[in-house]
């Protein structure tokens, strides 16, 4: 028995998208991503292009809002949820209107419950199938395989994420930089938040180490899209190592990366690092589980069918397979389905003889024949 | 190299540190901004902040800007006042030279300096535009300028790899890495590829996008440092940043060839770094030495980062080197199977896999495995 992964990852994207994606890629709020988004949409409306405003967070900044001078605006649309009123984006009245362009400020928002989709991404897929051009902001802490990263070096668990396959089909990614001494400053002047505001923000998540590592972190992932971008280009690219290093290697093998997911609440940790090591060796990526009792379907925890839909909302093929032995299982499917590497997690250390760890052990043992990476707690 | 050194500084070196430190708060501040292409908007990013720093009070000139101007450029230089470069001929060759005396005459808090890279004719105070703005920032004016990569001395044979051309005039890393500030400024290589009216859109979509990469990526190397140096002089210990770091652990009985390359393959794709180690053992046998002394030549070759440690309990010395050097992946071969040994012992493997909490370990079959 094993799921099909392509039946569920359908409902996203069932048609290659015909409008373009466009994301403004930030490392934090106030760095200018909204405006250089709202410049390029005056210089295109300038040019006579239809742009319009689908959804713009002001965040009462001045210099932003001023940049919206002349663009037109297509109402929010009133949503109540438990008594509150909420404003989501119109995308009906969106797709009535049809713009050549449309802005989507905050790409990560989740949308209020009720809602016809969760995700404000999502939003932009279906104006991007009717045709219309999107341009989008978005900070890197929000991309789905940087979430463990980002927790670790700020002590923020971002909540609201986006798949990094919807970035990675984004037409274009360009980086919005802006040091961050630049940044506490427009703090310190009260550009970015209000003056309280600003403080707490600046004592936790605004730090200058925090705002320094993200800013790196949003350099190298930018990097890593243009590399992605290229790949698609034909011919392979003249040069491709930076420096003179002597070509000793032998062409890379298509690697395939196997995680074994479990009903542990660190698997989800696992599953973001096989997935990130997969995109950047460009290799296929599959995830088992496996189910030692023989018992019926429906069985299975909350917890695994969160970590299995959590897999395939990454676009990583899942599998549940019934064995009694879950190492030999493992082993067996890695090698029927010409898998390169095992990714598995691990458990504490109290559990060492039983277990996990027994599973990890004979999994290292049992496959010999390839590699297996046993992946970090990654604690704080 | 050894590990676990003495790292308090001596008093001479103390002493070379306070110096150097009121040396820089004398100093005037350096930002530059990157481009990876000419027409990404650099000169424009300069003058805005010029601008922007004039429009709160800060005392700006413009020591140098590229004629002829954008109708946007123009704009930003008629509110910004200008301090004329020295045209000069030399063999025949027109060179612009900043007017350093009238910079110092003028004394400004901050001054803009468009094309970083510019060298200068024979007789003038320096042989190079940078140089000139190292003066200025010694008497403690700040400099706003922009350049672009190819014009970055250490990148240039990577750059005549993706375009074919090498640049005349260039700035040394160092210089860039000296800034106080760095920015880089990206642009989508479409509307490069709008803006330069290419016929060959693909040729000119790779090199834009190989140049754009690199241009990325020495940014964020950069930045690495300054973050580095941040956490070190304030005593921040951050375990693991957003770098890769694999550490290759090589033995006389593991194939280290294949774990080597996989390991510069997988460090060049996320971009990170790759170590090599090798925990010293007595008495190896003549065979053994040499599959040693040619898998660390191997690691040379691949430009690894080649450590060999001394202690008797191997796998400590792998785990607190891994943690000292902020390593995110251990890769490490089985050794050759035996099943006998198995039953009784944990193998290495097993106990390096439990005592690597915090790290990744990555186990490569071993060549005997059918």
């Amino acid at each position: 028995m094993s799921d099909s992964a392509e039946a569920l990852q359908s409902d996203a994207v069932s048609a290659p998208p015909k409008g373009r994606l466009k994301v403004f890629l930030g490392y934090a709020a106030g760095v200018g991503k909204t405006y250089q988004m709202l410049d390029e949409a005056q210089e295109l409306r300038h040019k006579g292009v239809d742009v319009v405003v689908g959804y713009f967070e002001p965040h009462g900044r001045q210099a932003t809002i001023a940049k919206t001078a002349d663009l037109e605006f297509i109402p929010r649309r009133r949503v109540e949820y438990r008594g509150s009123v909420f404003e989501e984006m119109d995308v009906d009245a969106i797709l009535q209107r049809k713009p050549a362009v449309c802005l989507v400020d905050e790409f990560a928002h989740s949308n209020v419950p009720g809602s016809p989709r969760l995700k404000r991404w999502e939003d932009v897929m279906v104006l991007l199938q009717a045709g219309i051009d999107v341009f989008t902001t978005l900070n890197v802490q929000h991309l789905e395989s940087l979430n463990d990263e980002v927790w670790h070096i700020t002590g923020v668990r971002v909540r609201e994420t986006v798949p990094d396959w919807v970035v990675d089909a984004a037409d274009e990614v360009v980086l919005v930089d802006l040091t961050a001494e630049a940044l506490q400053n427009r703090l310190h002047r009260g550009v970015v938040y209000t003056a309280e505001k600003a403080q707490k923000a600046m004592e936790n998540f605004f730090t200058e180490a925090n705002l320094t590592a993200l800013r790196e972190m949003a350099l190298r992932h930018t990097a890593h899209e243009v590399e992605g971008r290229m790949s698609d280009l034909d011919a392979p690219a003249p040069g491709r190592t930076p420096t003179a290093r002597p070509q000793t290697e032998a062409p890379a093998r298509h690697e395939r990366i196997l995680i074994c997911l479990t009903e542990r609440p660190s698997t989800a940790v696992l599953i973001r690092r096989g997935k990130r090591v997969a995109d950047y060796l460009h290799a296929d990526c599959l995830a088992v589980h496996v189910e030692r009792n023989s018992g019926r379907a429906g069985t299975r925890s909350g917890a695994l069918e969160k970590h299995l839909s959590f897999a395939r909302n990454l676009h990583i093929e899942t599998h549940v397979l019934k064995g009694k032995d879950v190492a030999r299982t493992i082993v067996e499917f890695a090698r029927e389905r010409n898998i390169t590497q095992i990714y598995l997690g691990r458990a504490g250390a109290h559990a060492f003889w039983g277990g996990v760890w027994s599973t990890v052990h004979k999994v290292v043992r049992q496959a010999r024949d390839r590699e297996i990476t046993v992946v970090a707690e990654r604690l704080r | 190299m050894p590990t676990g050194i003495d790292k308090r500084p001596s008093p001479e070196e103390l002493l070379r540190r306070v110096q150097a430190e009121e040396r820089r708060a004398r100093r005037g501040r350096l930002k530059v901004f990157l481009g990876y292409a000419s027409r990404v908007g650099k000169s424009f990013r300069m003058l805005d902040e010029g601008r922007r720093r004039k429009e709160r009070g800060e005392d700006v000139v413009v020591a140098s800007i590229q004629f002829p101007l954008t109708p946007d450029l123009e704009a930003l230089m008629s509110t910004l006042e200008y301090i004329p470069v020295l045209k000069e001929t030399y063999a025949g060759n027109e060179y612009e030279v900043l007017d350093v005396a009238a910079i110092f005459r003028r004394h400004p808090r901050v001054c803009l300096v468009d094309e970083l890279a510019y060298d200068n004719p024979p007789g003038t105070r320096n042989p190079k535009r940078w140089q000139d703005v190292d003066n200025i920032l010694d008497q403690g004016v700040s400099v706003i300028t922009a350049v672009n990569l190819q014009h970055i001395e250490e990148h240039q044979d990577a750059v005549e790899r993706i375009t074919g051309k090498r640049a005349r005039q260039t700035v040394p890393e160092r210089f860039l890495r000296s800034a106080d500030e760095i920015v880089l400024v990206d642009a989508a290589v479409d509307d490069m590829i709008k803006r330069a009216g290419d016929r060959e859109p693909v040729d000119l979509r790779r090199r834009l996008s190989e140049l754009r990469e690199l241009a990325l990526l020495l940014a964020a190397d950069v930045i690495d440092g300054q973050l580095e140096n941040y956490l070190r002089s304030n005593g921040v210990e951050l375990r693991w940043g957003s770098q890769e770091r694999i550490l290759v652990c090589v033995t006389p009985r593991s194939d280290a060839g294949a774990m080597l390359r996989s390991g510069r393959r997988n460090a060049d794709r996320f971009h990170g770094n790759l170590l090599v180690c090798y925990v010293r053992q007595s008495g190896l046998g003549a065979k053994d030495q040499a599959t040693m002394d040619a898998n660390l030549a191997l690691a040379i070759e691949l430009e690894a980062d080649v450590h060999v440690l001394d202690c008797s309990d191997p796998i400590a010395a792998i785990i607190r080197f891994a943690r000292e050097q902020k390593v995110t992946q251990i890769f490490v071969g089985h050794s050759a199977p035996d099943r006998w040994k198995e039953m009784w012992s944990r193998s290495p493997v097993d106990r390096l896999i439990r005592a690597a909490t915090d790290i990744d370990v990555r186990i490569f079959p071993h060549p005997q495995t059918p």
